[in-house]
């Protein structure tokens, strides 16, 4: 038992942060805390580790016989073009969908903030209802919206206008998938924005600077954690939203995620398969790191 | 020229959170509405009112037994869930040191590893293994990605929890057990219910892990409505939709009422 290790934090640091870990390690539960996640952690090492050990492993092979080892998957995804547009394009997609998110999550942000408090629980039953309403059923009404008996082109035909053919375009696959990723960008914000010393804003104010002044050189960089914490998961969800690629893209746009279905089930080509899949992984735990890196430099500089 | 300022602000603020909340629910309302299309066709605003493709989903015996697996499905992945994540929330949620953080990391990492590759791998491994594919391992692969809205929410209910009442608990004499159960459990009731609704709807609407996972002699819902929607856009798919929204939306203001859901959610 090494009690000590615990006894030393409160009583040589006693600062107020720590304060509440004195209490945290009860007896009776210290010892049995690794007990409590055992099972978890068992229940992933077969179910989520392994699965991911046994696509790298195939992912090594020549052909999908599985006799000889070779890195050709990996050449092959690297120098074939078609292959690489793909993963570019997918990347570009999560990005472009980013930055749409943040730029209507910010506005929906500070607006519940200024709303009275009685609006407050009908505007977050609003932006949490896509959260919690099913992928494939959003989809499909994006489809009725954007398709060519859809609302949009139907008002653009009513009004004299050309019809916008939004279905099976990037920009239909970033409106979908803005709807769904929103409340990922705005939660965060919200949260951020509540912990904005409000004193900040008014001397920014009274010292002569407007709004857009005081939102740029002052609520921005104070939002600048939950804005990464936000991008992480709108990016990473983005990239790897198997449902709306493939069904608002259609047969015209390929993204990484329908690529490796096409290829394990219909190809049926396992290490090509394994391989692409393990690209896309490998792309969404750099954007990871870099998004920590990021956001741990900006806290640095809030606290700091 | 201030007032212009802040006029100008203020205007681009709610033109753009108007356009948002537009986009954040013009779907659902596309959804209930179209469903009552009188016509063969999925356009909107729908051409006549009618009740017909409700009626024809009672006569869709196919469907009904797909929606039912994938009911017993999500319930058996969430109930895993719960019980697996409110354990290791037991555990991690007071935890600072840094091996607790980087099990919780691991723990939390499904909601952005790609769901393509957890069903992928899981099909590999027990192709590898020789093992045939059944409920099990499909409940297996949806429940690895139940976990994770568990224990956020079960996570964040523990943190805001007194210590000092199981303290008291235990002075007084109550074993950690008796502990948990008269007090921790009915405290973190609301989390581990507001997360096993978010971990049930991940299941019951999941494609990617269910499409290389679920046998083709027991199809499950989504998958069927994801093969509809790319064939020929059947107009039951807005019937079944409207369903769907309708059963998510009331269970939702029940959750709303008895855990507080949006305060689960945004803590």
């Amino acid at each position: 038992m090494d009690y000590a290790d615990d006894a030393r934090s409160p009583a040589i640091a006693p600062d107020l942060g720590r304060g509440r870990d004195a209490v945290r390690h009860r007896p009776g539960i210290r010892g049995a805390e690794w007990q409590l996640v055992l099972p978890l952690g068992l229940f992933y090492l077969l179910f989520l580790l392994a699965p991911i050990g046994v696509l790298a492993v195939v992912s090594l092979f020549k052909d999908r016989t599985l006799s000889e080892l070779s890195l050709i998957q990996y050449a092959t995804f690297f120098s074939e073009r078609l292959n690489y547009v793909i993963l570019l394009d997918t990347l570009r997609l999560g990005l472009i969908t980013t930055a749409v998110c943040l730029l209507l999550a910010f506005p929906l942000a500070l607006a519940y903030h200024r709303v009275g408090r009685r609006l407050r629980p009908l505007l977050m039953f609003l932006i949490i209802l896509p959260q919690l309403t099913s992928a494939v059923v959003r989809t499909f009404a994006w489809i009725v919206i954007l398709g060519r008996e859809g609302i949009i082109d139907r008002s653009l035909l009513a009004l004299g206008l050309a019809p916008a053919g939004l279905l099976y375009t990037t920009s239909g696959v970033v409106l979908a998938l803005t709807q769904i990723q929103l409340p990922l960008m705005t939660l965060p914000l919200i949260a951020g924005l509540a912990r904005i010393d409000q004193r900040l804003l008014e001397a920014s104010q009274s010292l002569g600077a407007g709004a857009w002044r005081t939102f740029f050189k002052v609520t921005l960089p104070l939002t600048l954690p939950a804005i990464i914490a936000g991008s992480l998961l709108v990016f990473t969800t983005s990239i790897s939203a198997f449902v709306t690629q493939s069904i608002i893209g259609g047969g015209r746009l390929t993204y990484m995620p329908k690529y490796v279905y096409d290829l394990a089930m219909g190809a049926q080509n396992w290490p090509f398969a394994a391989a692409a899949v393990m690209v896309l992984l490998s792309t969404v735990l750099i954007a990871v790191t870099a998004f920590n890196r990021v956001g741990q430099a900006s806290l640095r500089r809030i606290e700091g | 020229m201030r007032d212009h300022d802040q006029r100008s602000f203020d205007a681009v603020l709610w033109t753009l959170a108007g356009f948002a909340l537009i986009i954040l629910t013009l779907p659902t309302i596309v959804v209930l509405m179209t469903s009552f299309t009188a016509s063969e066709s999925l356009r909107f605003p729908p051409s006549g009112l009618s009740w017909r493709w409700y009626v024809e989903l009672l006569d869709s015996d196919d469907l009904q037994d797909m929606a039912l697996r994938s009911l017993k499905v999500a319930a058996a992945a969430t109930g895993l869930a719960a019980v697996l994540g409110t354990s290791a929330a037991l555990a991690l949620s007071r935890n600072r040191r840094r091996w607790a953080r980087l099990v919780d990391a691991f723990f939390m990492s499904p909601l952005i590893v790609p769901w393509i590759a957890i069903g992928l791998g899981i099909l590999l491994l027990t192709s590898v293994a020789g093992l045939p594919l059944s409920m099990g391992t499909l409940i297996a692969g949806h429940t690895v990605v139940c976990v994770p809205f568990v224990l956020r929410t079960t996570t964040a209910s523990l943190s805001q929890m007194d210590p000092a009442l199981l303290e008291a608990s235990t002075t007084l004499g109550a074993s950690p057990f008796h502990g948990f159960r008269r007090i921790t459990l009915p405290l973190i009731a609301p989390g581990i219910a507001a997360g096993s609704f978010l971990a049930f709807i991940a299941s019951f609407d999941n494609v990617p892990i269910s499409l290389f996972l679920a046998d083709a002699r027991e199809p499950v819902l989504p998958i069927r409505l994801w093969q509809m929607i790319q064939a020929d856009l059947d107009p039951r798919v807005a019937s079944i939709s409207a369903v769907i929204v309708t059963f998510t939306l009331v269970l939702m203001l029940a959750m709303e009422r008895i855990t507080g859901l949006s305060r689960q959610l945004t803590r």
